[in-house]
This record gives structure tokens, sequence and C-alpha cells, in this order.
């Protein structure tokens, strides 16, 4: 048997000296192993059942979380998961962030951290359920260890436990201790969520309260002892590097306590505030040596993929029978060429980390989407091993893929590394933000089908030229120079990302060009251009077979059934095919990505004075399995702003090699004026865990182009609308 | 020494006289509830009430104000979130990842004070505020509940 007394965590002593008071410093509720066990060091922890539940004395159950909470309602939903198994009391459930560094120590024990790729649920569902379960058991069988009788006697409701044949009935927080020395289980079966009545229901987020207050702390509100602000400058131009700063221009303004170069290719002022470190940076005499890249333009980037449009070289993503052999011999042939700009993530709350640095540790607090990524940046960035180096998590004020990166983690411990034992927390300004994302991929499509004299699709080459996202961050991750994830929703097979349609000579393939403008994972990823170019395209080819757009997908879809499933949910909700009100005229798409099948019908005007009115969108969703269905919704929803922002307004364009787009105020986004209706249709078939924050995103502007076209005759095929007129001729 | 009255009390606090109001709020007087998302006034997210206007602080500076003014951030709309406009986003459920919200709902609680029956136009013309997540819906149906006395109706 295997015996442990207390949480091996709360004994490490997490954040010894200088950081331990940081720790208590915070002033507001921190993970575990900086909170008050740790800083009391002798005061018990709370059982810990297993890694992923601890329950206190006063029933409370704590969640142990390795996600990140975004927006998105991770932390609630995996909470409902873990509730579920543990039949615990909802009303009493908390969750709180492990750290990386705590998982280091145990072993990986949370596993993945990274929150991205809508994989927060549906990649953590199986061990996380099994963790709640596993707990439920060992707090039962403590229990009947108790009173001596068999575990398989006891019942167990909202965390009471009790004996029918005696009478007698006990709690979660009366047994945990005992519970904790019990030896996990083996086996452990899950429920049927047929079952369930924690998870699948319409729960209220557990994250919402203090968000209404001002009392939800993000990184960029952190507040620590001799705090220092620093603001910083990166070279406008990726890939150029500082030439020379004048520092002593700046070292008397009011506040300021130091200028540090950062690398090879930013400066940074630290100052007792921020407002002050900046406008001491905005005063700093900076010259730059913009590099190689300077004479880039959206011109030259736009000429070079417009080249590779027609190269010879190219990956092959999907391919079956011969689709050139099929658009040489067809009847009739459609071509089309679309093209997707950058877009920049804009969260709303600027990217931030703090971080304290003493030869002996590094300390980091950020928000992050990736706290193992993290933490390997600051183990680099620090000079010191991982195992006194850790990352504190704080919710994110947005991610959207942003905050999978670490850049702004090693130049937070670059700077403190300058002020040992000074913890010094590095803002970006919006202008920073905008210049040094990592930008959703640039790529142009052509597109040739081949249709046979009764209107049958006979053929389709699509390529697609311009950037992989993998070649830019995780070039170990591409297959032989291939990159796999330049293909979302395009594959022929396979569990994810799989396209809708049989086609019987099909190619589709991609000429990589990769601009200097750094890619990102933004979300919705490579869905969101593929699902426009396949989407558009579907339409334009069922417009020169003379047939309905949703007729024509139909036939298509016939091998995909979950595909059609979820087509003809999103069609049915919204009338398809019956009369619209006077001037308004419907689009639909669909596509399947990130584990979940998605469609949408967008019902959409145009005036006279070419302005589009998108008065209502449905939106059907099959994510196997429904978790939280308001937090689906609000999924949903929340996609159309993220897509149609991008339809509407996005992009960043490109000028002497630096971005053009600084602030809102030229990077617009969609308002709540322009905010359509989203009727909301889950459809979740079961058998397969799908995510649900990104695939929607992909379908938003395909609908919508395709009911503008419907409205106007006029078929828009790059982004963003704004550059369009569709006032009528 | 420059003197405003916060949330109803006077402080007092250093800063130079052309620093945003929003960074004097966050940074001299630790107040964070109150965001920094643009420095341009263009996503609201620094919303404040002065005078019981919405008012966005991050491109006016301090000297722009007086202590004669009444200023409120989100920390002093209600002392426990229990201003209606916060009872209904609660009920909502309207925040996702929360950091436009302040700016939000001090922008909500101001249309109300102005117009307690906001019509969707109203609302359209006086919540511009930029939220990336998507809540603008739940944004539009909280002000509305709270317009109606805030009670959830069934269904």
């Amino acid at each position: 048997m295997t015996i442990r007394t207390e949480s091996a965590l709360s004994r490490r002593g997490f954040l010894a000296g200088a950081g331990a008071s940081a720790g208590l410093a915070l002033g507001f509720h921190v993970p575990f192993g900086l909170g008050e066990a740790a800083a009391q060091g002798a005061a018990p922890a709370a059982p810990e059942i297993n890694a992923w539940v601890v329950v206190k004395p006063d029933e409370t159950v704590v969640v142990r979380i390795a996600r990140s909470e975004m927006g998105q309602g991770t932390l609630t939903g995996l909470a409902q998961l873990v509730a579920e198994e543990l039949e615990c009391d909802w009303s009493k459930v908390t969750t709180e962030y492990p750290t990386p560094g705590q998982s280091l120590a145990r072993g990986r024990i949370w596993q993945n951290f990274s929150t991205g790729g809508s994989r927060g649920l549906r990649e953590s569902q199986d061990y996380m359920r099994k963790g709640g379960a596993a707990a439920r058991i060992m707090l039962v069988q403590a229990a009947a260890n108790e009173w001596g009788v068999p575990a398989a006697d006891c019942r167990v409701s909202k965390g009471v436990i009790t004996h029918p044949a005696s009478g007698r009935s006990t709690t979660y927080g009366q047994v945990a201790d005992a519970a904790a020395r019990v030896e996990p289980p083996k086996d452990v079966p899950l429920k049927d969520p047929k079952d369930w009545t924690i998870a699948g229901k319409p729960l209220k987020r557990l994250d919402t309260l203090e968000k209404l207050t001002g009392a939800q702390v993000y990184g960029i509100d952190l507040k620590l002892p001799g705090l220092l602000n620093a603001a910083i400058k990166d070279c406008p131009v990726m890939g150029g590097r500082v030439k020379s700063f004048d520092a002593a221009a700046v070292e008397k303004m009011p506040g300021v306590k130091k200028v540090v170069p950062v690398g090879e290719s930013a400066v940074a002022v630290v100052a007792d505030t921020w407002w002050r470190a900046k406008t001491a940076l905005d005063a700093l005499p900076i010259e730059w040596d913009k590099g190689p890249n300077a004479g880039v333009s959206s011109a030259t980037i736009a000429a070079t993929l417009k080249e590779g449009l027609g190269a010879s070289q190219a990956f092959v993503g999907n391919q079956s029978g011969d689709a050139k052999a099929a658009i040489a011999g067809a009847a009739k042939t459609v071509e089309a060429v679309y093209g997707y700009p950058f877009q920049n993530h804009a969260t709303m709350e600027p990217m931030n980390a703090t971080a304290l640095w003493t030869p002996e540790r590094c300390d980091v607090w950020c928000p992050t989407q990736n706290g193992e990524a993290a933490l390997a940046a600051t183990v680099e960035a620090s000079g010191l091993p991982a195992a006194r180096c850790d990352v504190h998590k704080i919710h994110l004020g947005g991610g959207f893929g942003r905050r999978g990166q670490s850049d702004y983690v090693r130049q937070a411990v670059a700077i403190a590394k300058t002020m040992p034992g000074t913890p010094v927390k590095l803002t970006w300004s919006r202008e920073e933000d905008m210049l040094h994302g990592y930008f959703h991929p640039i790529t142009q499509c052509k597109l040739t089908g081949a249709l046979d004299a009764a209107g049958e699709l006979t053929g389709l080459h699509m390529r697609i030229s311009g950037q992989s996202i993998l070649a830019g961050l995780l070039p170990q991750n591409l297959q032989n120079g291939r990159d796999p994830a330049t293909f979302q929703g395009l594959n022929a097979s396979g569990p994810d990302f799989q396209i809708g349609y049989t086609v019987p000579n099909l190619l589709i393939d991609h000429a990589m060009r990769n601009p200097h403008i750094r890619p990102g994972f933004w979300r919705g990823v490579n869905l969101n251009q593929n699902a426009i170019y396949l989407e558009c395209f579907v339409d334009e080819l069922a417009l020169a077979a003379g047939q309905d757009p949703l007729a024509f997908r139909r036939k298509l879809m016939r091998n995909h059934p979950k595909h059609l499933a979820v087509l003809n949910a999103a069609a049915e909700k919204a009338g398809w095919g019956s009369p619209t009100p006077p001037g308004v005229h419907r689009g639909l798409a669909q596509i399947m990505g990130f584990g979940s099948y998605v469609a949408a019908v967008a019902e959409v005007s145009v005036g006279e004075d070419g302005k589009v009115k998108i008065h209502r969108i449905v939106a059907a969703t099959d994510p196997g399995y429904a978790v939280n269905p308001q937090q689906i919704e609000a999924q949903v929803e929340g996609s159309f702003v993220y897509g149609l922002s991008a339809l509407l307004y996005g992009e960043c364009t490109v000028a002497e090699g630096k971005i053009e787009q600084e602030n809102f105020d030229t990077y617009n986004v969609l308002r709540m004026d322009e905010m359509p209706k989203v009727e909301t249709v889950i459809v979740p078939s079961g058998g397969f865990w799908g995510g649900v924050g990104e695939p929607t995103i992909a379908v938003a502007a395909p609908a919508v182009l395709n009911a503008i076209f419907a409205a106007t005759g006029k078929r828009i095929r790059e982004l963003p609308l704004k550059n369009h007129d569709l006032r009528r001729a | 020494m420059a003197r405003l009255n916060v949330n109803g009390r006077m402080v007092e606090f250093e800063a130079e006289p052309d620093t945003p109001l929003l960074w004097v709020i966050r940074e001299q007087l630790g107040l964070t509830g109150t965001k920094y998302g643009c420095g341009v006034a263009q996503c609201g997210a620094c919303t404040v009430h002065v005078d019981g206007v919405a008012t966005r602080t991050c491109a006016l500076p301090v000297s722009a104000f007086n202590d004669g003014q009444k200023i409120v951030t989100i920390e002093g709309l209600s002392p426990d979130g229990s201003h209606p406009v916060q009872k209904a986003w609660a009920a909502l459920d309207v925040p996702q990842c929360g950091y436009c919200q302040t700016g939000m709902i001090m922008s909500a609680a101001a249309l109300l004070q102005a117009k307690p029956k906001p019509t969707d136009a109203d609302i359209n013309a006086e919540m511009t505020n930029i939220c990336r997540c998507g809540t603008y819906n739940r944004v539009r149906a909280a002000i509305k509940l709270a317009a109606d006395g805030g009670e959830v109706r069934g269904g």
C-alpha cells in the first residue's frame, strides 16, 4: 500500500526566500504552493486525494487544472467533468492551476499544459475524468474502511457517503485525510455520458463574479513588493536589430531606473511606473538596423505567393484519381484565385510577464496558453536549471493562440536578470503588440474545378501558396519539408480536419512561400482560409452547374454522414429554401476541424450604398459530446465575432518590412452594432470528443461571402470586405 | 501633490500632469479594475464615470480633471457587485476572458443612468467597447435585463 500523508507539493515549500514573501503579498487567490499553506510553512495542507482532486475539511473540492482559462470556459468544463465522476457537490467546487515546475518535479503528473487547438477538454477529458473517478473510489473506500464494510455496499451523492444497511453516513471532507492514504484503484470505469448530471448541463461559469467587480487579477494587474515596470521596443522590422541608443538622454526622466538592451533587437526602459517607463522609452533615441527585410512590402509578398500558384513543385496534402487529367478533359471548368491576409490576434490584454530573478532561482508570473513552454523560456533566459525556475499562471485577457508563444516571457526574464532580486513587470504597448504578433499566415489559393455535361464535379485541383506556421514555429514537426497543418479541413482521412466531400479526381497541394513576417496559430488556424477557399469555390461550382448550393453539396457529401448531418441541421433550422425577408439573402458553409463538425447559414442584405448587414446566423456544431451547452453557445457566438472581424476589417499590411497597423484605429474589429443574431444548434452525436473554441470561426466568413454573392452577384475572393466596393453597379 | 475624488474618497498622489488618468488610477491609486487596451480611446477598456458620464481615460491627461469631479471606477460602482448591471451580467454569465468587461459594465451603467429603457439603437450608439472574445449578444441581453429590473424570465 502506498502511504501518502500529505501533498508532496505542500512539503516542497516552493518559492523559498524572496519568492515566498512575494507570494504572500499577492493579496489574491494564488495557485497552490504560493498560497497560505506554503507561506505559513507549518500549516497542514488539505489532503490531496490525487493530482486532480483536493478535498478540504470544509468540503470544498479543489480541482486542479493544467490548461489555461482565457475566456473559453475550459476551467468550468473540466471541473464539471471531474465533479461528475467525483460525485461531489458542484456548489463546493473551486479550481486552481498547478505550476509547470511542480508538474515537472512530479514526472509531468498534470500532463500537457498547452491550451490551443481547441484541445482543452477533448485532450484532457479522459485522464481528468479518471482522476475524478479514482478520487471518488478512494473516498468511498476510506469510509468503508472506517465502518468495516465493503465499499460496494456504500453509496455516494453530492459528497455524502452513506451505508444504507447501517444508516451511517459521512462526508468527503471528513474522510479526505484517510482517502489520501488509500491505494489508488487500477481499474477506473467512467460514466456513460447519458448518465451525466453535472457535465452536459448549462452550468454557470466558475470564474464570472470576480470579472464583474475589477477583482480579477490579470497579468498586467499584478502587484509585488518593490515591483518595477518595463516598457519595450523591438525592432519594428522583424529580422532587424538595434544599432544604437542613447540611454543618457532619458535616464534622468521621472521614475526611470534603467535602460536595458534586450537581445540584439530590443531596448527596454525600467521605471517605477509603466507610464513613466513608456514615456521615457518614447523619448529614447534608438537607431535601428532594419536588416534584410526592409524592402519587403505587401506587394512583394503577394507576387511571391502568386508565383507559387503556378509553381511546378508543391507538397501534396490530399490526392485521389488524376485531377489534372479530369480538368483537361472536362465539359466545363471553373477557375478562381482567392487570398487571405495577415491578421493580428489583438487580445484585449497586451502581452506582459513579471519576472523575479536571483542567482538562486527565477519565478515568472504571466498569462500564458502554454505553461510548460513559458517555463522552458524562463529556464533558457534565466540561465538557471529547470528545478530552480517556475511559472505561475494567471487568467488571460484573451489568448486566441498568441499566448502560446513565450517571446514576452523571455524578454521579461532577460530584463529582470539585469536587476537581481527586483521583480520587474514587462508590459507591451498596444503598438508593440500589433507590430510583434505571430500573425495569421498569409496564403493565396488557386482552385480549378471540372464539371461533366451533367454538372457533376469530376475533378478539383486546389493549389495553396504561402506561409507555413510549422516552418516558422515548429520546423521539427515538418514532414520532409511538408507542413501537414496547412491542409486543415482538407485531409482525405483520419479523425480530424477531414474534408467533407468525395471528389473522384482530387489534388490539394501547397507551394510553401514564407515571408519574414512571423506566422502563428491564430484562433481557427489554417481552417480559416481553407474553409473560405473550399466553401466559396464549391458555391462557384454549384452556380456553374446550375444547382442549388445545398443540393450540390449534399451529393458530394454522401460518404460523409457526420459532415452532412451538421450541414442539414443548420440548413433546416435556417429554413434554407424558404422565402426570406425582402432584400435578405442566404449563404452557407460547412467544415470539419479541431475534432468537430460545423456548419453555418448566414442571412445578409447589401444596401444600395454597398453596406453589408448580417441579420441572422444559424450555426450548427457536432462536438461529439456537449460538456456545457451554454458555454458552447458562448464560443459559437464569439467565433462569429472573431471570424467576422477578419472578414469585415482584418488585414495587416506590410510596408518597408514593417506591419502598418499599430492600433485599433487602423485595425478595426467587429463591434456591437454589427453583431448579428446567432442561433446555435448543438447536435452532439457521441463517440468522439471535439473542440468548440475554434472550428466555427472558419464557417463565419464563407457563409457570409456566399450570401453576399447571392445578394449582389459579386464574388469576393480576398479579405477583408472593407477593401471592396459592393455598391450596385 | 494632486487631488482627485475617486470612489467617494479624496485621494492625493504625485504624477506628471500629462499622465493619462487611466495610469494614475491603475498605478498611483492601485485600482487595477480599469484596464489598458489601446491608449487611443478606441476600445473602451479604460471606461470610468466622471460625474456619471462614461469617460475613456487612457488618452485624457490627469491635469484635465479636478477634485470637484466625482470619478467612479469599477471598484466603486457598488460595494459588493450588487449594481443592477453587475447582477444582470452575473445572471447571464456574460464575461469570457473578462478583460473588457469592467469597461463594458461602466459603459452600460452610464447608458442606463441616462436612458433607463435603451433601445437597440441606443445600445449600438453607446456601447462601442471592443470585446475580442465575442460577448456582444450577451452584453446586449444583460443591458435589457438590467433595464427590465433584473428578473430573469423563465424559459
